[in-house]
């Protein structure tokens, strides 16, 4: 069964703004609430408008098991590492290294008084929230994947 | 105060009415998207006490995500419920 072409025509307009929208919530997700899991989810829930609407052979051309289960690796790997590099460069496992050092990544200080920061004072946080972000998407994406997967249609 | 409280008791009456939609529903594609409904009122309502990093996680597991499964479920089984 394929979804009719309005459907179609919605999810392929209002996927870039999901996906758009789930990245900003997890870039600033030490500012403004949400962070990984709830920008991941929303990144997802993009994934998931273009999933339900077509058929699965259609799709795969896009999405893939294998893209997604690398996004998942990637996101772990990489909290694993920032938090071990806490612990060889900051001397705690997850220890913010990065801020107020004044390095080009997300080491700006923070002025005097009460100042919630910019994009660019986190230090580490930032980079985790990402990981968290990409883990999740990855997570959900694939659970969607395997879910359609299981089908048995008949093929277009 | 007052206006808060006219708005917060036509969301819970919202969610009353949705509830009831979802399990009074033959078509499953229809409940599916009263559920949908009852997840995306729950996050007004976690908006309005003050918790939005639980509203945005609602709107996107509650609302994007379980309905899309449900949906993909559907489209794998009989859209309308049998009589018993």
């Amino acid at each position: 069964m394929q979804m009719t072409k309005i459907v179609r025509t919605t999810a392929d307009l209002f996927y870039p703004f999901c996906l758009t929208f789930g990245l900003y919530v997890v870039l600033h997700g030490h500012l403004s609430p949400g962070g990984g899991f709830q920008g991941g989810a929303v990144m997802a829930t993009g994934i998931a408008l273009l999933l339900v609407s077509r058929h699965y052979a259609d799709i795969t051309r896009y999405i893939r098991k294998n893209a997604m289960s690398l996004c998942e690796a990637v996101g772990l790997l990489m909290f694993i590492v920032l938090g071990l590099s806490g612990l060889v460069l900051g001397g705690s496992f997850l220890q913010n290294h990065l801020a107020g050092s004044g390095s080009w990544l997300f080491g700006s200080t923070v002025g005097p008084g009460p100042d919630p920061g910019t994009l660019a004072t986190s230090g580490t946080v930032a980079l985790l929230n990402l990981a968290v972000g990409i883990e999740v998407f990855g997570g959900l994406s694939i659970i969607l994947l395997y879910m359609l997967s299981g089908l048995e249609e008949d093929t277009p | 105060m007052s206006a808060f409280l006219i708005i917060q008791a036509f969301i819970l009456l919202g969610l009353l009415v949705t509830a009831i939609l979802v399990i009074s529903f033959r078509d499953l594609l229809s409940a599916a998207i009263a559920f949908a409904a009852f997840s995306l009122l729950l996050a007004l309502e976690f908006y309005l006490l003050q918790a939005p990093d639980v509203a945005i996680a609602e709107a996107g597991i509650g609302a994007g995500l379980t309905t899309a499964i449900f949906i993909i479920a559907i489209r794998g089984t009989n859209r309308y419920e049998e009589k018993e």
